[in-house]
């Protein structure tokens, strides 16, 4: 199965760089949620995968998977919840206030915005 | 956010509201033994308040929890950090955590554990923030 | 931590405070708090003075990183003495004049007293620094503290200019010296003072020893602004005058000095060392001592004098330097240079320190410092009068001031290596006297021409009919105290000799104490006639000649060339290299984050690709991998398609709902995986961050299609692939290396035992790596507040192009309609070209916006006051 996950973390990497190099704004905040979930498939592969039962204690079982990813998983979850959160608005506000998503004319537009200013 | 008008989604997000804060907070108690914890309890917990919002709006969210969530992440934040330098005055490093079995009352032998405490801290902030997060974009729709 | 350490570093911690003292006490001024401090410091420091008497230095450590060695030890004898207690001396003399002196409703003096506090802290720091590498930090602080000190009124174009010219300066000597220690302690192993004075001879006969000599004075030189570093001192005037008092009479200028005295034990006796300080030394004195009589500003004649005054001592320090190649009598005989040197460096404090106040009282009564302007204010200002002719004569080296002594001696020291014999002086030694006669002359010179052009002869035009007074009490006592300390200096030397000159000179020439006897100090006004006297009557003879005449021939300083000085190749040079810098920046830094996601993507395919392909332990297991079972294969195909559709979404709804999914599958690969709290956290933040991607991209415009070119797509998707394909490969070389015992397995041992457990997730969350959260949580609070002040905090009048807020100017809708316009219509490809304009600014462009003609502003000379005042105010009318 790693395998195959390791696969598939390559399919979420080439999905998720190819997002964030597009010029859409959207594009690139979708393309970092993509990242962030090949990463956790990745850490979940390293450590091997299904060696156990889940890791908890007092169920009678003896083996369990390797729970330091998951602690370092579950902490990459919520960062990354506040992190596209702030995405989220940065090109919300971004789009309020340059009316548009597009990086190239974001660029042209708050130009536009200092010259004026000056 | 849109005006709800969806009587049927707001019935039965009355109902369901208390449903998943309930189920928060026994994932909330169970954290140290069994899946759950301060974080998913948090995120649990917010998103239950934001099913309210989306079936109401967010001013019956406002009416109904009148807090300022910002405060609750400050409160939160500052509860870790007290768990955390608590330790420090028993000459042990920083988050050092202590717990014993008491014969509690109604509930015999129970665990407590500073490790809670700081775990409500997190539940907390999480709450905090992610209601922060939420309101504040949701209200200047 | 001991009485010494706090004391060194209370200023810092005044600093701290004194924004919030001053939010409780708003009605005192806040110099109050800085004087109160320094009296307070310098009383403390007053209790070390029999110690330090004795000869007994004392010493202080305190383990700062002690795993890289570095320690703050405070070493205290009698050279650092002298500079702490100078130090906080004049700082509270200056902080009592700033007080009057700054205009607490005009200005903010919070920043000014923490610049100022701060500034105090970084030199007491310096002087008490037993390691070099604590001794560099706070060199390096006093560069930064007096940059914002001198650029304190930032909205002055030429105090920027002199902050920045002394920050460029003064850091590159830091850079310098830096290394120079590096180079002491690769010689010797150690980053001690103390212990670097042992080293002795095989740090002499060191290749390096050289270099680190070298680099060692560049930082010297360049912080007590020797020729040709001196250049930004001049500049520096632009600071209020009372930083200025304080920079350049006891403190920052005189921290070469420090250094350079500090390191005599370990470099005289070298014929570079010799030579390089003391050569050095007379040149500047030379060179200030000619170029201050062609100023025109009061402080410009100030800081000239003070680049000459600064190049005195240090050629005494160079020659004080022969001391270390012989013993006995003529050990004793070249020590008395550095006997010289430190009382100079005393009487210097005190009446360059006398001077600047003296020409802040005129400026600030006057409102002009240009000497052309002034004249005949002695009547109404007596006062103020009598202490800058106190401060001119110590000054000048006439008696019976103390400057008069500390000149004689100077003389006496530049006629002793006649007979030296060593380092080829028997050719050269001739030079010493001459030029330090000629030296002389100057300085009698213009010290004779500031106090006559500035309140003697007839009132000027300007000023002839302006009330003028005296300045406040307050802003007069400090002066006063310094100029009384001249003529005591004058009569009771034996005040400060043994209690204060001997130690530092003992502690400068540790030489001469090494058979137990004590330097012996000879400071008196009358030495008979020597020829020092004579040397003395001759320049007063001269000078006064020259200083009748001055007007004649000063015109000779009009056939120097202004094209050609150091200050143009300043300029020139630093120009050339912001235009450089630029030019090169640019090419890289265009300003387009996905060229920069393009940089960082390129250099991790390199790095992990070399890695990959280079080491010899990267295997690829085989077999014995977990099994998939057939609702899996679902999941997991799912996956890739959900994530390899969204590229090619439409409109974003489906994007986002084709995120989620991918989202979702997740949570159920987590579940498959055994991780339920994974699954349960990711379930609901999918949930939560779908809605939030439609919240904000509700009311946004359909997607655009990306109707790129291929020849624009096809690299983006080639960088994207060869990620994607090195990713898979790391992971298949990680789950076929494993050279490491996992630590998970004592947290799986631990979770119960230790840590009272069962879910061993939470527990190495909250318990185990609780710190990790900790910090999370914190990270998650930053980005709420970020997200809270992007939206509710915004300021109205700058959002332009907003659609919930109504324009102020109809230029900005039609931008905004044109490009709407263009975004629904656009059919070409649509790779819109950004107007070209440059992405990196110049700084010395940046600075030219506000004001006019940079050219004239750059020049060598002081502007008068008056142009300065009218460029003000036409700022002023125009603003």
């Amino acid at each position: 199965m790693e395998v195959v996950v390791a696969v598939i973390v390559g399919i979420l990497f080439t999905a998720g760089i190819y997002l964030i190099l597009t010029q859409d704004l959207l594009r690139i905040v979708l393309g970092t949620s993509l990242l962030t979930h090949a990463v956790h498939l990745l850490l979940m592969a390293m450590s091997m995968l299904k060696t156990g039962a889940a890791p908890l204690l007092g169920r009678g079982k003896e083996q369990f998977v390797d729970p330091l990813p998951q602690a370092l998983i579950l902490t990459s979850i919520v960062i990354n919840f506040g992190i596209t959160a702030f995405f989220l608005v940065l090109s919300y506000r971004a789009y309020q206030k340059l009316d548009t998503t597009d990086m190239e004319r974001m660029r042209s537009e708050s130009a536009k915005h200092r010259g004026r200013r000056r | 956010m849109p005006k709800g008008s969806d009587i049927f989604l707001q019935n039965i997000s009355k109902v369901v509201v208390f449903i998943i804060l309930a189920f928060a907070l026994y994932l909330f108690f169970t954290g140290h033994g069994s899946p759950g914890g301060g974080f998913i309890a948090g995120l649990m917990s917010a998103g239950a308040l934001l099913l309210l919002a989306l079936a109401f709006d967010i001013d019956t969210v406002r009416k109904v929890i009148p807090f300022d969530f910002k405060l609750i992440t400050a409160i939160g934040l500052l509860i870790a950090l007290c768990t955390g330098t608590g330790a420090l005055f028993f000459g042990e490093p920083f988050l050092k955590h202590a717990f014993g079995y008491f014969q509690l009352p109604l509930l015999g032998k129970t665990e407590l554990h500073t490790a809670l405490i700081f775990d409500l801290g997190v539940y907390l902030a999480v709450v905090g923030v992610t209601m922060t997060i939420l309101l504040t974009i949701g209200e200047d729709n | 931590m001991s009485l010494l350490h706090l004391l060194t570093l209370s200023p810092f911690l005044l600093a701290a405070l004194l924004p919030l003292l001053g939010k409780a006490v708003p009605r005192l001024h806040k110099g109050w708090f800085a004087a109160a401090l320094s009296a307070l410091v310098f009383a403390t420091l007053l209790r070390y003075l029999g110690d330090i008497r004795d000869g007994s230095p004392i010493i202080k450590s305190f383990d700062w990183i002690p795993s890289l060695g570095i320690s703050f030890t405070v070493y205290l004898d009698g050279l650092s003495l002298l500079f702490a207690l100078m130090i906080t001396g004049m700082g509270v003399l200056v902080a009592l004049y700033s007080i009057a002196y700054m205009n607490a409703a005009k200005e903010s003096l919070t920043r000014f007293y923490v610049f100022l506090l701060v500034f105090m802290g970084a030199m007491l720091g310096l002087v008490v620094s037993d390691n070099l590498l604590t001794l560099y930090g706070f060199w390096e602080l006093t560069s930064i503290t007096s940059f914002l000190l001198i650029g304190y009124k930032n909205e002055k174009h030429r105090s920027r200019y002199g902050a920045l010219k002394s920050l460029l300066i003064t850091v590159a000597g830091g850079l310098g010296l830096l290394s120079g220690f590096i180079l002491l302690y690769v010689m010797s192993g150690t980053y001690r003072i103390r212990e670097l004075f042992e080293a002795g001879a095989p740090l002499m006969s060191h290749p390096l020893f050289l270099p680190a000599m070298i680099l060692i004075l560049f930082g010297a030189f360049t912080k007590s602004a020797q020729y040709p570093f001196h250049i930004w001192l001049p500049d520096a005037m632009e600071a209020p005058t009372p930083v200025s008092a304080y920079l350049h009479s006891a403190t920052m200028v005189k921290a070469g000095l420090y250094l350079v005295a500090r390191m005599s034990p370990i470099f005289s006796g070298t014929s570079e060392w010799f030579w390089i300080v003391s050569l050095g030394g007379l040149i500047t004195l030379l060179y200030g001592s000619v170029a201050a009589i062609k100023q025109t500003d009061l402080k410009g004649i100030l800081a000239y004098s003070t680049i000459s005054q600064l190049g005195l001592i240090m050629s005494l320090l160079g020659l004080s330097s022969l001391s270390g190649i012989f013993d006995g009598e003529e050990q004793i005989l070249y020590a008395a240079a550095g006997t010289a040197a430190i009382f100079h460096l005393l009487n210097h404090a005190v009446f360059k320190g006398a001077l600047f106040m003296a020409a802040g009282i005129v400026d600030h009564e006057t409102g002009t410092r240009d000497i052309r302007k002034l004249g005949g204010i002695a009547q109404v200002m007596p006062i103020t009068f009598t202490l800058s002719l106190f401060g001119a004569f110590s000054m000048a080296g006439l008696p019976p001031f103390g400057g008069f002594i500390s000149k004689e001696m100077f003389l006496e020291s530049v006629i002793e290596p006649l007979h030296a014999g060593v380092f080829g002086l028997s050719t050269w030694a001739a030079l010493f006297p001459i030029v330090a006669w000629i030296a002389s002359v100057f300085t009698f010179v213009y010290s004779v021409l500031f106090v006559y052009r500035t309140f003697l002869g007839p009132r000027k035009k300007p000023l002839k009919n302006k009330q003028i007074h005296e300045a406040p009490l307050l802003m007069v006592i400090p002066p006063v105290l310094l100029a009384i300390m001249a003529l005591v200096l004058g009569f009771f030397p034996g005040l400060v000799a043994y209690s204060l000159i001997r130690p530092a000179t003992e502690a400068m020439i540790p030489a001469v104490t090494a058979s137990g006897e004590r330097l012996p100090m000879d400071l008196k006004l009358w030495h008979g006639l020597t020829p020092a006297l004579w040397m003395t009557i001759g320049v007063i003879v001269v000078g006064i000649l020259l200083a009748l005449t001055a007007k004649r021939w000063t015109k000779v300083y009009n056939f120097i060339p202004r094209r050609v000085s150091i200050n143009r190749a300043y300029d020139i040079s630093l120009r050339f290299f912001e235009h450089i810098t630029v030019r090169v920046t640019s090419l890289y830094m265009n300003g387009s984050s996905r060229s920069y996601v393009k940089y960082i993507l390129g250099f991790m395919l390199l790095v992990l690709g070399l890695i990959l392909f280079n080491s010899n332990d990267v295997t690829f297991r085989v077999g014995a991998y977990a099994t998939i079972a057939p609702y899996e294969w679902v999941i997991l195909i799912g996956l890739a398609a959900g994530a390899l559709a969204v590229p090619f979404a439409k409109s974003r709804p489906v994007a986002i709902i084709l995120t989620g999914t991918v989202g979702y599958l997740m949570v159920l690969m987590f579940v498959f995986l055994r991780a339920p709290d994974l699954a349960l956290t990711q379930m609901v933040v999918e949930s939560i961050s779908v809605t939030l991607y439609l919240l904000c991209f509700y009311h946004l415009p359909k997607l655009r299609t990306e109707r790129q070119a291929v020849r624009f797509r096809l690299p983006n998707f080639l960088v994207a692939l060869a990620v994607g394909v090195l990713m898979t490969l790391v992971a298949l070389t990680v789950l076929g290396t494993n050279p490491f015992e996992p630590v998970s397995d004592y947290y799986v041992r631990e979770s119960y035992e230790s840590a009272g457990g069962k879910n061993i997730v939470n527990v190495i969350l909250v318990d185990f790596r609780g710190f990790d959260t900790m910090l999370e949580i914190m990270v998650l609070g930053v980005a709420a507040i970020g997200i809270f002040n992007m939206i509710k905090l915004r300021r109205k009048a700058t959002d332009v192009g907003s659609r919930h807020v109504s324009h102020e100017g109809d230029e900005s809708e039609d931008i905004a309609a044109h490009f709407r316009k263009a975004q629904y219509e656009h059919d070409g490809p649509t790779t819109v070209k950004a107007p070209k304009e440059p992405w990196i600014h110049c700084v010395s462009d940046l600075n030219h916006d506000d004001e006019e003609n940079p050219e004239d502003e750059l020049s060598d000379e002081f502007e008068d006051s008056e142009s300065n005042d009218s460029r003000k105010k036409g700022g002023d009318s125009d603003a």
